[in-house]
């Protein structure tokens, strides 16, 4: 449920902590989507949670006017689902890092999309370890060198969208914080979606790997005819590294978990110890 | 002549052993007996030793035994495994188509179990009947409380036809005819009349189920382990009955983590697991501990370490629930005695979690888990609820800030509110009134890292130091409130025992049979680890002139907090086999020091 709120606007959301990033990082574009973002929906601050888990881009709900969490590394998924699960009637927003959802939290994201619980989950993906002061990250790509691969990194690049779409999540979009407006649009749609919506936004570091250039000219627009519901398509799209696509690539609907869980306890009664113990007499 | 006997069933898991000692149990308290169970799992689904032991009395029992007076053997490998544990001049039955034991101190009786199940009935199913029958020939209880059991749980089984059911109760019949035509008693046991009594037969998980759907548990997530996935299983079943949801998660880590967010969210939350589990779930203790959000923890303890050996009991998680984290993390620990503290210690524990916002830790242990008692009614009252502390934007507005809540501009009234909601105020209590997500409600963010009463991080020393004072405080103020242990025994004690976990009963038997002896012993059993109630355990350790520890652990868990807190040197009795002890091990313990 989406309690509407009166005209509010982008700042309304905005807490009185100063964000901690860098000058120049990715995920001040973001912080400004997510603004403008729930500004759109008029989500009521006092029934939307933020929530992360560690690294640059975790701190983000502390630079939130709504409820937050901003939990352990890589746990901001199965908080934000067991959260969905017990209150369904939230708003519930996961946000993190490469590190936090590919590689610590990486498990996590499978059963996220198996259980399609009606969560959103912004990964900022800046391809390396900010916080903990450049070291190679899921991301990275093959040969990179950094302090951790000081001979170039010796293993594959992880590729987000591919990934969400082979786990069937049921919506997959990228975004690019250089671009907040349509990050925002793309925002409002992952929260508006029934069900486990990805989306993943490229977002520079400005200290550690400076791929703005290299985005700035990779990035494009989703071609205007790609068919959102088809996943196949999606994924060709999502395999192409030479351009990255920006927009929407999937989206299905089908049954979530609390929807489904909320509908079994339709017929719910109070407990009774005394009666319930009659099964052991 | 006693009117009481110790039976244990050696055989295969997968023959009926375990489902056989079950029914065993579930008849005799219906009749009227009081039972308590004691069985051994094999770590393989099917086949592998596995026994079981029930003690049936005519009055309260509170251990397993200490020897079985019977031993029932379903192959000759029982026989082996289980001989020594047979008491002298006991009783031991056997299949004379399997073997024949050697002569002993004890009485012997040929039945051929097989045989009956093969030839007469014609489905070697029903041996576990036809041992039931034989138990219900030559010692009790009568073959009618046995049928009353077979009739309801075969009903109830999926399996249910005519012809089963008829077969199962001729092999009863047959079997009990047997014994009584062809078998001669030479032993002394036999269970006689009994006061029929209303009792409940549970065992521990069972228990702490029912405690946490009483104490209100709303979420449940959890990873299968043994020994504690039927909590799962049963809160997976039950909580949609309540209104509640489950989840059951990728792992340990997940568990705990989305236990939290449903607590975050205000609903009553928990897990359970085990050793290994608990290993994972280290990292959201801290969390719990440091964002103040409440958390139930059951670790249903087993022999450890590493995957250990994950059907034997242990009580080697003590000194890993006391401090499993890194930083100085306030937790409490709560352990249960028997199967009624399972439920009535659930409750609490829930109410300690919202009243002091910190995780707590439930230990209870493998034999526990699955040891069947029969408890009277009257141990399983309606939960009595203490809520958390809510922060309301009313208590907000009396605190002289303008969160009101009647603004037709909700956002404004939250966003207005957030500045003056203070989550993690400085109290007496250490206690901070909690915002909860919903309509009205003050937002604030939950961290783990260090912050100031606001919520927003903050490493400064002063604001550091206070608020580890703060966390810690909580323990302080619970410790004034919290039920103390009461002492058991002899007044004037000159040997003192501290004991906790599930022990309790077995110790109590052994200071009642030391003092029959006329030594002069008394308990101080611990149920509440964390925050321990220090006054008593002082007064007590100054009451007596030497303190035994006896506890299923290496290294002497319980004994090395007593040392480090109150400088005790105690005697310490430890068995750590992966099996409990017995009340004859601790009066032993208790002679060698007297």
């Amino acid at each position: 449920m989406i309690q509407a709120v009166i005209n509010p606007t982008p700042k309304d959301y905005k807490s009185e902590v100063k964000p901690t990033w860098c000058p120049g990082c990715g995920d001040f574009g973001v912080l400004n989507a997510a603004f403008r973002g729930l500004a759109g929906l008029k989500l009521a601050p006092d029934q939307t949670v933020i929530v992360s888990g560690i690294g640059c881009s975790s701190r983000f709900p502390h630079f939130m006017k709504t409820f937050g969490f901003h939990s352990v590394h890589g746990r901001a998924l199965p908080i934000a689902q067991g959260l969905k699960m017990a209150r369904p009637d939230l708003t519930i927003v996961a946000v993190g890092g490469d590190g936090d959802f590919f590689s610590i939290g990486a498990g996590h994201l499978v059963h996220a999309a198996l259980r399609n619980i009606d969560i959103t989950v912004i990964v900022m993906d800046n391809e390396i370890y900010g916080l903990t002061k450049g070291q190679t990250s899921p991301t990275s790509p093959t040969g990179h060198v950094t302090k951790s691969t000081p001979y170039g990194l010796m293993a594959s690049q992880f590729n987000p969208m591919a990934t969400a779409l082979s786990l069937n999540v049921s919506f997959v979009a990228r975004g690019y914080s250089a671009k907040p407006k349509e990050l925002a649009a793309l925002i409002e749609q992952g929260v508006k979606h029934k069900g486990f919506s990805f989306i993943h936004v490229l977002s520079p570091c400005p200290t550690f790997y400076k791929t703005f250039d290299a985005w700035d000219a990779a990035t494009t627009p989703i071609p205007v005819e790609h068919d959102i519901t088809d996943r196949s398509k999606a994924m060709l799209l999502a395999m192409e590294t030479e351009q990255l696509f920006l927009g929407l690539f999937y989206s299905t609907e089908r049954l979530t978990m609390d929807q489904a869980a909320h509908q079994l306890t339709e017929q719910a009664k109070p407990f009774d110890i005394g009666q319930y113990m009659k099964r052991y007499a | 002549m006693a009117n009481e006997v110790t039976i244990r069933i050696g055989g295969e898991s997968g023959e009926g052993t375990i489902s056989g000692g079950d029914i065993l149990a579930l008849a005799s308290a219906r009749w009227g007996y009081h039972v308590y169970t004691f069985r051994t799992f094999p770590a393989e689904i099917l086949g592998g030793p596995c026994m079981f032991q029930i003690r049936i009395s005519d009055h309260p029992v509170k251990s397993m035994g200490d020897y079985a007076d019977v031993l029932i053997c379903l192959n000759k490998e029982a026989c082996d495994r289980n001989v020594s544990e047979l008491r002298h001049g006991g009783v031991l039955i056997y299949d004379p188509s399997d073997f024949t034991p050697e002569t002993g101190d004890y009485v012997t009786y040929a039945v051929p179990f097989n045989e009956i199940a093969r030839k007469q009935i014609q489905l070697f199913q029903t041996k576990n009947m036809v041992m039931l029958g034989a138990i219900s020939g030559l010692f009790g209880p009568p073959p009618e409380a046995i049928v009353q059991v077979v009739q309801s749980k075969l009903s109830k089984s999926r399996k249910a036809n005519a012809t089963l059911m008829e077969k199962n109760l001729l092999a009863l019949e047959v079997a009990k005819n047997y014994v009584t035509e062809h078998l001669s008693k030479a032993d002394p046991y036999l269970l006689g009349p009994v006061e029929r009594a209303d009792r409940l037969v549970l065992n521990g998980n069972q228990a702490v189920v029912a405690g946490a759907l009483a104490a209100q548990c709303r979420f449940f997530a959890g990873y299968p382990i043994t020994p504690a996935s039927d909590i799962m299983e049963g809160m997976a079943k039950e909580l949609p009955l309540v209104g509640g949801t489950f989840l059951q998660a990728e792992d340990e880590m997940a568990a705990l983590a989305a236990v939290l967010g449903a607590s975050y969210g205000g609903v009553r939350a928990m897990t359970a697991t085990s050793g290994p589990g608990f290993s994972l779930m280290t990292e959201l203790i801290g969390l719990s501990s440091m964002a103040e959000l409440p958390a139930v923890i059951v670790d249903a303890q087993r022999a450890g370490p590493s995957t250990g050996m994950p059907t034997k009991m242990e009580q080697s998680d003590l000194s890993f629930a006391l401090y499993a984290g890194h930083g100085d993390t306030p937790r409490m620990i709560v352990a249960p005695a028997d199967v009624a503290d399972c439920y009535n210690l659930m409750i609490l524990a829930f109410n300690m979690a919202d009243q002091y916002q910190m995780p707590i830790l439930f230990l209870t242990d493998q034999s526990l888990t699955a040891r069947v008692e029969s408890v009277d009614h009257s141990n399983f009252k309606p939960a009595e609820i203490q809520e958390r502390q809510q922060y309301h934007l009313q208590t907000h507005a009396e605190n002289g800030s303008n969160g009101a809540s009647k603004n037709e501009n909700a956002l404004v009234s939250a966003g207005a509110a957030s500045h003056g909601y203070s989550r993690y105020a400085y109290t007496e209590s250490g206690v901070s009134p909690m915002s909860t997500p919903g309509p009205g409600a003050p937002v604030y963010t939950a961290t783990g890292l260090e912050h100031d009463e606001y919520g927003h991080p903050n490493y400064e020393p002063e604001d550091h130091t206070a608020m580890m004072q703060k966390r810690f405080s909580k323990l302080e103020t619970a410790a004034q409130v919290l039920p103390t242990p009461e002492r058991y025994g002899d007044k004037n004690a000159t040997i003192g025992i501290i004991g906790w976990g599930s022990t309790e009963g077995t110790i109590q038997e052994a200071v009642d049979r030391a003092r029959a002896k006329g030594l002069r012993v008394a308990l101080l059993h611990l149920k509440i680890l964390s925050p321990l109630p220090d006054q008593t355990i002082s007064d007590f350790i100054d009451s007596v002139q030497k303190v035994l520890v006896p506890e299923c652990n290496y290294s002497g868990q319980l004994a090395n907090l007593l040392g480090a807190k109150y400088g005790l040197q105690a005697i310490r009795i430890n068995k750590f086999g992966g099996i409990p002890f017995t009340a004859g091990e601790i009066l032993q313990a208790i002679e060698e020091v007297s």
